[in-house]
């Protein structure tokens, strides 16, 4: 049964008098703050914070957690998020006093395994993505790709030149062309074929001396390995510009073959999606960039450095040529040590495996169900696929196909494909399984896939049915904005 | 392999039903030549007992604060967290779920995410805020560009030296790329003065950046400063520590327009530095010129109150190069951690801890500079961290001295101020006991 009293909002469950805490008197004499600070500092009163016991307070927030999908409840074949399980070791592991409990200012000396750790996490991400020099301080995969866009506009200042845009196909994700802009660069899409690979004829047009970066998502978001990468990174290296790989597509290729071995000067990791730290809701991931040995001295410092005489490991800011920060502290730490532990529990033969069953499940579930919807990029695909809704959507009079089948979904207790992307499919749904599901998930998913698009459409377009909510109204959301609760007006 | 469910048998049916010969033949769009061909060069996969021992293991050469006694700040701090944080934010159905762009079974993410808003709204007295950024360090740059979207002036911002050295490197490092200038007041005697920022503060100036308290952890007078930043029709912004929130005026009374934070004091551990919690607060006017993710009421077709994302189209996903940022994530596990722990702290209980820090810093900063070889550097007007000189100057023979004993006695200025080289900053949290207190003051003057 569903307590709707425990999830009323938390301000409404608020009552005065009410306190979470007990917190002890001070053991030291107490003077009046008034003397410190300039006049008006302090606050008369404290902030009117709802006031809530401790049971109030768990009561609540563990019924809102119940009303989420999740990896740990649901299969969630969210495309280009890369839903994979979140292993418990890793949990348990990240909550080690020695790991979880250090401050980031700590002497070098206290913290000398945490170093090897990152150092090490450097060492095997260099590896993996085929570029020598790691920068693990990025926080989240847009913030890496906009750090590798400096670092290319620095590079290309110390080399004298003025080249002021990027380009990137129509496919990519848009933190692309967000972090283009950010980064100072003007932006330029490049059309993708029909086959779904990069028109290089339209890339040809577009190359000259002012083409700083060319960013491409290899396998792209359509799930598709793009044949003709190192041509494309041949014509922009003549051209002299750099190639930066958007990371997010790791998994179909770990082991498989490396970003720097097809041409890539510069690419980020998603460790969030490819080495299963847990989303969190929405965050936090982390971006770490890798690059070629010609670019790393521009990478955001420190980074962790290991002094062969001494045998001890070190943050190296002696850095002269690095853009300097883009976060405080060390990075998004946590995360970092959930992606070493998952590398280390896989190895090379486990990291490939990865990318084999991903593959292989991607491509079976495509198998399943490409008899009943349009996979207009073809029979075989990575890690993920785009199918497309617009044809069975016409054919049985519904109303927003991709959108309709996406709200059925839920009501079978399915989290739905990641839908409307990319932009160049119509009534797209793309789906990503991973390699953690079984054949029997992905049976059961298609079977049920087959089942709603043979529902009326009004059932669909109803959808769904048994969520607390449906269909929420987002155009009001957005043209009176509500944003925090207000108490109400007597 | 832990993870992975296929057995051979069901690897050769999927495959028969996909019509290839062999997994090797599903990656044939792979160019042989750009294939790896060799395994990968890292260490051989772990079992799960050999994994932990060997993370055990580095774990234990690292001293954790529950071997010594933490007077480091400067950004992250050694607040207590009560367990119920921890026990609500490690529910997989958290955790373990990703961004809420299906309303209907993400309604617990986007009510913690609205009832997160609201809080920061409710500690900080502003409008409206995101459900995130990265860290205080970002969001401040955040504030920054947005302060330039609002403001349209490109040209120029004015930063306190009081301000986080990091925060103000990130800011050298965005603002690099585009060209603007960032004129950098000295606050040489620990806070910033109206003289000095009037002189920097003209017509092309976009926003002033201020930390309350500051670097050091003195309090600013936020009410000149706003003043003297809005006659020029520049924005003022704040990065405020919310522990002090519990005792000090709220940035929103006292005509800050863009609050920002580090949320690391609300409820998460050191980490080592990270994943923190970038809190960012404005107001109404500039919402669609707010970068990141927000949450916002609406009906669902039953007319049932519920909750979206919303205001999408300033965002990356529908905007792209025209977005407000590249930002694509929230902190949405460490914003739950920040919801939970102000709901349990409530009013009374963030009043208790900003009046414990405060009273025990002052506690140690009167019995440090007893002893004739300290001073207060920049006086009594500080929050939950001071500034204290050496006068013999040997800040490393004293940090020696304390890491000896286990303490860590606190941050050494001289890496980021010239002329603080001979200066420690210490911080004391509630955390900190009179006799701990007692005893860095008993190593510090042997």
């Amino acid at each position: 049964m569903r307590n709707t009293q425990a999830t009323k909002l938390i301000f409404e469950l608020s009552q005065p008098g009410r306190s979470g805490v007990c917190i002890a008197e001070s053991d030291v004499p107490n003077q009046d703050p008034a003397e410190w600070f300039p006049t008006g500092a302090l606050s008369a009163t404290p902030p009117p914070l709802p006031e809530l016991t401790e049971p109030d307070v768990v009561r609540h927030f563990t019924n809102l957690s119940t009303l989420n999908m999740s990896v740990d409840t649901h299969y969630y074949p969210l495309g280009s998020c890369t839903m994979k399980y979140n292993p418990k070791r890793n949990e348990r592991i990240a909550a080690f006093d020695g790991l979880a409990q250090i401050h980031p200012y700590q002497p070098e000396d206290t913290v000398q395994g945490m170093l090897q750790l990152l150092y090490g996490l450097q060492n095997m991400l260099a590896e993996i993505s085929g570029l020598p020099v790691v920068s693990l301080q990025p926080a989240a995969g847009a913030h890496g790709e906009l750090a590798a866009l400096m670092l290319a506009a620095a590079y290309f200042r110390e080399q004298g030149e003025n080249r002021t845009i990027v380009l990137a196909p129509d496919s990519a994700h848009g933190t692309n062309p967000a972090s283009a802009r950010m980064a100072g660069f003007d932006f330029v899409t490049i059309p993708s074929c029909s086959d779904g690979r990069v028109d290089i004829e339209k890339l040809k047009e577009q190359l000259n001396d002012q083409t700083a970066v060319f960013m491409i998502t290899n396998p792209s978001t359509l799930g598709l390995f793009d044949d003709q990468v190192r041509e494309i990174s041949d014509l922009v290296h003549e051209c002299g510009g750099l190639i930066y790989l958007d990371g997010a597509n790791m998994n179909a290729i770990l082991g498989i073959t490396r970003p720097g071995d097809f041409g890539a000067d510069m690419m980020h990791f998603n460790p969030h999606k490819t080495f299963s730290g847990p989303h969190g809701g929405g965050g936090p991931g982390a971006g770490p960039i890798c690059v070629t040995a010609e670019l790393g001295a521009y990478l955001p410092k420190p980074i962790v450095g290991f002094d062969d005489s001494s045998q001890t490991y070190f943050l190296d800011n002696n850095r002269p040529k690095s853009i300097g920060r883009v976060r405080s502290f060390f990075g998004n730490v946590g995360v970092l040590v959930r992606a070493y532990s998952y590398i280390l529990s896989h190895g090379p033969i486990g990291l490939k495996r990865i990318a084999e069953n991903a593959v292989l499940n991607a491509n079976y579930l495509l198998s399943q169900v490409s008899g009943f919807l349009d996979v207009p990029l073809g029979n075989r695909c990575m890690h993920e696929f785009v199918a497309s809704a617009e044809s069975i959507g016409k054919q049985n009079g519904f109303h927003q196909p991709a959108m309709d089948i996406a709200k059925r979904l839920l009501d079978y207790g399915y989290h739905p494909p990641t839908v409307y992307f990319p932009l160049t499919v119509h009534e797209a749904m793309m789906m990503e399984p991973t390699e953690t599901e079984s054949k029997q998930t992905l049976d059961e998913f298609a079977k049920t896939l087959e089942t709603i698009v043979q529902e009326s459409p009004e059932v669909l377009a109803m959808a769904p049915h048994s969520t607390i909510i449906s269909r929420p109204d987002e155009v009001q959301a957005a043209r009176k904005p509500i944003m925090k609760w207000t108490p109400k007006q007597d | 392999m832990p993870y992975v469910f296929n057995t051979d048998d069901e690897r050769s049916e999927m495959l028969a039903a996909i019509g290839a010969e062999s997994i090797d033949e599903l990656f044939n769009c792979i160019p042989q030549d750009m294939q790896l061909k060799r395994a990968l060069n890292i260490p051989a996969g772990l079992g799960e007992m050999e994994l932990t021992a060997h993370l055990q293991a580095l774990s234990t050469q690292n001293k954790s604060i529950n071997e010594q006694t933490c007077f480091l700040g400067g950004g992250s701090y050694d607040h207590f967290v009560p367990a119920v944080v921890d026990t609500l934010a490690s529910r997989g159905e958290f955790y373990t779920s990703y961004t809420p762009y299906q309303p209907e079974v993400s309604q617990g993410n986007l009510q913690v995410m609205f009832e997160y808003q609201t809080l920061i709204c409710q500690l900080t007295g502003m409008d409206v805020s995101n459900a995130s950024l990265y860290d205080g360090g970002t969001a401040a740059t955040e504030a920054m560009l947005m302060a330039m979207r609002v403001t349209r002036r490109t040209q120029k911002v004015v930063v306190a030296s009081s301000v986080h050295p990091e925060y103000r490197q990130i800011l050298e490092t965005y603002f690099a790329c585009i060209g603007t200038e960032m004129v950098v007041v000295d606050c040489g005697i620990g806070t910033m003065q109206a003289a000095a920022i009037a002189q920097v503060v003209d017509e092309e100036t976009a926003a002033v950046l201020i930390q309350n308290p500051n670097f050091f952890g003195n309090v600013e007078d936020i009410a000149t400063i706003s003043e003297i930043a809005h006659a020029q029709g520049a924005l003022l912004v704040c990065s405020v520590d919310p522990i002090s929130l519990g005792i000090l005026q709220r940035p929103g009374d006292a005509g800050v327009d863009i609050v920002v934070a580090e949320g690391q004091s609300l409820g998460t551990p050191l980490l080592y530095g990270g994943p923190y919690l970038g809190i960012m607060a404005c107001r109404e006017s500039f919402v669609r010129r707010l970068p990141g993710r927000i949450a916002g009421e609406t009906v669902d077709r039953n007319g049932k109150q519920c909750w979206v994302l919303t205001l999408q189209t300033r965002e990356q996903h529908i905007r792209r190069e025209k977005a407000t940022s590249n930002i694509c994530t929230n902190q949405g596990l460490f914003a739950l951690r920040a919801a939970i722990y102000l709901s349990v702290m409530g009013p009374q209980g963030m009043q208790s801890v900003a009046n414990l820090c405060t009273q025990k810093a002052h506690y140690a900063a009167a019995e440090l500079i007893q002893h004739d070889r300290f001073e207060l550097a920049f006086g009594n007007g500080f929050f939950k961290e001071f500034v204290v000189r050496d006068t013999q100057n040997d800040v490393q023979q004293l940090l020696h001295q304390a890491c000896e004993n286990n303490i860590l006695a606190g941050l050494p200025l001289g890496r980021w101020y010239d002329e603080l080289a001979d200066c420690l900053l210490i911080t004391i949290t509630e955390k900190r006991t009179k006799q701990e207190i007692d005893d860095l003051v008993n190593i510090l003057t042997q």
